[in-house]
């Protein structure tokens, strides 16, 4: 039986790692996501679980051990944010590298600086390109949702690589909301035992973990690694399936708001995609053609579903909760531009930097931006293609 | 009010103020309705004046940005008066709950004229007669149900009483104290709010 219940984000992770009494936690505390191992600990106090926690001196060591932890055939995970991550970068590329399926609570915070610890998606888009899946959530209910289809996706033996559960540092991580939450039965059903192929500490087989690979062979293992991201699309999917049989609650690689008939779409990820909606529904109702396109797998990216999605719109505003400073655009931004490029689809499209470092996003700078995405169509002038919203005057 | 019922909390770090708004999602909560309680942190520190907020539904909330035209103001340490424009937004057929010794009349000339209704509540007082200390998230979050209409007396207290013995298991002697802070607190304002409606639609 589901069971309705209140928590912020951080409470429903931490719930959802209790169900799931993952082998090995590593974890160094960092706001917003300190409460994530923090509460863990509690519940490993209380007997809850039986979890080896493991407290260590920085973020580095809490990936090495994390890594060291699944290759000794041990499901592992920990809890980051912002400089956390940062500090982690080289172990998650070994872990990525190294086919390791750790879970990672990412509760998303700016770096510095200014020194700030707000949220903005600086932190996950700085390891966009290190061979791990995203997946960004909404609510605290979609938080603990993906939490819950982590490992699933990330131990399928096509995929075997990490995954990153993101949420809005504050905005989700901090706000209690409504939640409704499965048995612990059902979760543990759902996410199986983790029996790993191949895993340093079984005597019967042997093997080398982490060599020298000479050029002769390094490019493959390269190819090998891009080709589980290609594999997670459909995995990930897959376990939606099965998720949604369980639990009644559906995703997908993106959710599509009200885009049907819709002649402006903003795309956005995160707990702004919420105030998008309401927004989207405030102006439906004065009979504009709007809608939403919530992204919430990353990494992959699924770039020609997304390109396929924005196909019949007239303009697309792609919101990026991080500033690239490449005088070009977002992270979003470059990479649904090139997708819209390949599929030969050619529709206004206007990237947006927004909520920097906590700066607040609402209804209001939605209502703005579709205003100026029907002017641009409308009066069919030039429009800048890479700006700012909410910037003070 | 396509966000249903909204209040902002205004208090210095480490009074409670978010606590507060934590325990008013949870009572709301109970009344099966939809919630958000969440805080804006500036600088981490004692005594910096913070922001926390409520949004209370009978549908399900999506939005997910500060509040900036509440139904509802709390103001839980009253010499933020003079430095924080307190009824910024304010709806005006909303309500302000100021914690203060001072009479209504002293408080207004703060209020910048605000036309909706005005209650004061010496939750400093309270607090001290209740539990010897002050802490006045007891009494701020019963005039918060009180005057926003979120549950009656009967209920709140039940529900309150129950949420203590679990919050209290270890430090059981504060249950009492904290309850007869709701409860004074409650009948104090019961009077003014016998005409008053409920702003919780």
């Amino acid at each position: 039986m589901a069971k309705k219940d209140r928590m912020s984000g951080n409470e429903a992770v931490a719930y959802a790692i209790r169900q799931i009494n993952p082998d090995v936690m590593p974890a160094f505390p960092i706001t917003p996501s300190t409460e994530i191992p923090q509460m863990v600990s509690t519940y490993i106090a209380n007997g809850e679980i039986d979890t080896e926690f493991i407290p260590v001196e920085s973020e580095h060591s809490s990936m090495s051990a994390a890594i060291g932890a699944e290759a000794a055939g041990a499901r592992s995970l920990t809890a980051t944010s912002s400089c956390g991550l940062a500090l982690m970068w080289e172990e998650l590329l070994v872990a990525a590298s190294n086919r390791m399926p750790v879970a990672l609570a990412l509760v998303n915070r700016t770096l510095s600086g200014p020194i700030n610890i707000n949220c903005d998606h600086t932190d996950g888009m700085g390891a966009r390109d290190t061979g791990w899946i995203q997946i960004y959530a909404e609510n605290n209910q979609e938080a603990y949702d993906n939490f819950i289809q982590a490992y699933p996706i990330a131990e399928h033996k096509d995929v075997h690589l990490p995954i990153m559960i993101c949420q809005d540092g504050f905005i989700t991580s901090h706000a209690v909301e409504n939640i409704t939450l499965l048995e612990d039965e059902q979760v543990r059903e759902f996410v199986g035992t983790y029996e790993p192929e191949e895993y340093l500490l079984n005597p019967g087989k042997p093997m080398a973990l982490g060599p020298y690979s000479i050029s002769a062979y390094a490019m493959e293992a390269r190819k090998n690694q891009e080709i589980a991201m290609e594999n997670a699309k459909g995995v990930i999917l897959e376990v939606a399936d099965k998720f949604r049989a369980l639990s009644g609650r559906g995703f997908g690689l993106f959710e599509e708001y009200r885009t049907e008939d819709a002649d402006f779409i903003m795309l956005i990820m995160g707990s702004a995609a919420g105030t998008a909606k309401q927004a989207v529904d405030d102006l439906r109702k004065k009979g504009k053609k709007v809608g939403v396109l919530k992204l919430r797998v990353f990494r992959p990216f699924p770039a020609t579903e997304i390109a396929k999605a924005l196909s019949g719109c007239k303009a697309v505003a792609i919101m990026d909760r991080c500033e690239s400073y490449n005088g070009n655009g977002g992270p979003l931004g470059s990479e649904v531009m090139a997708g819209l490029y390949r599929e030969k689809i050619v529709i206004e499209a206007v990237n947006y930097i927004y909520g920097l470092a906590g700066r607040d996003f609402t209804v209001d700078h939605v209502y703005e931006i579709f205003e100026e995405l029907e002017k641009a169509v409308g009066e069919g002038k030039t429009v800048e293609q890479f700006r700012y919203i909410g910037l003070r005057e | 009010m396509s966000n249903g019922l909204e209040i902002r909390w205004h208090g210095r770090g480490g009074q409670g103020a978010k606590t507060a708004a934590l325990l008013l999602a949870d009572v709301a909560f109970q009344t099966g309705a939809f919630v958000q309680g969440f805080p804006e942190y500036g600088p981490e520190r004692m005594g910096a004046p913070i922001t926390a907020y409520n949004r209370i539904s009978y549908k399900p909330i999506r939005v997910h940005s500060n509040i900036y035209t509440p139904d509802m103001v709390m103001v839980v340490d009253e010499t933020l008066l003079e430095s924080v424009d307190v009824t910024a937004g304010l709806k005006k057929d909303g309500a302000i709950i100021i914690n203060s010794e001072r009479s209504k009349e002293e408080i207004l000339p703060y209020l910048k004229g605000y036309q909706g209704s005005v209650y004061v509540i010496d939750a400093r007082a309270i607090s001290q007669q209740t539990l010897g200390k002050n802490f006045p998230n007891s009494p701020m979050l019963a005039a918060a149900v009180a005057v926003s209409g979120v549950m009656e007396r009967e209920a709140f207290l039940k529900e309150m009483r129950a949420s203590y013995a679990h919050k209290f298991a270890k430090k059981p002697e504060v249950i009492e104290g904290n309850m007869k802070a709701l409860e004074m607190t409650w009948d104090a304002l019961s009077e003014e709010l016998k005409d008053a409606e409920k702003l919780i639609a």
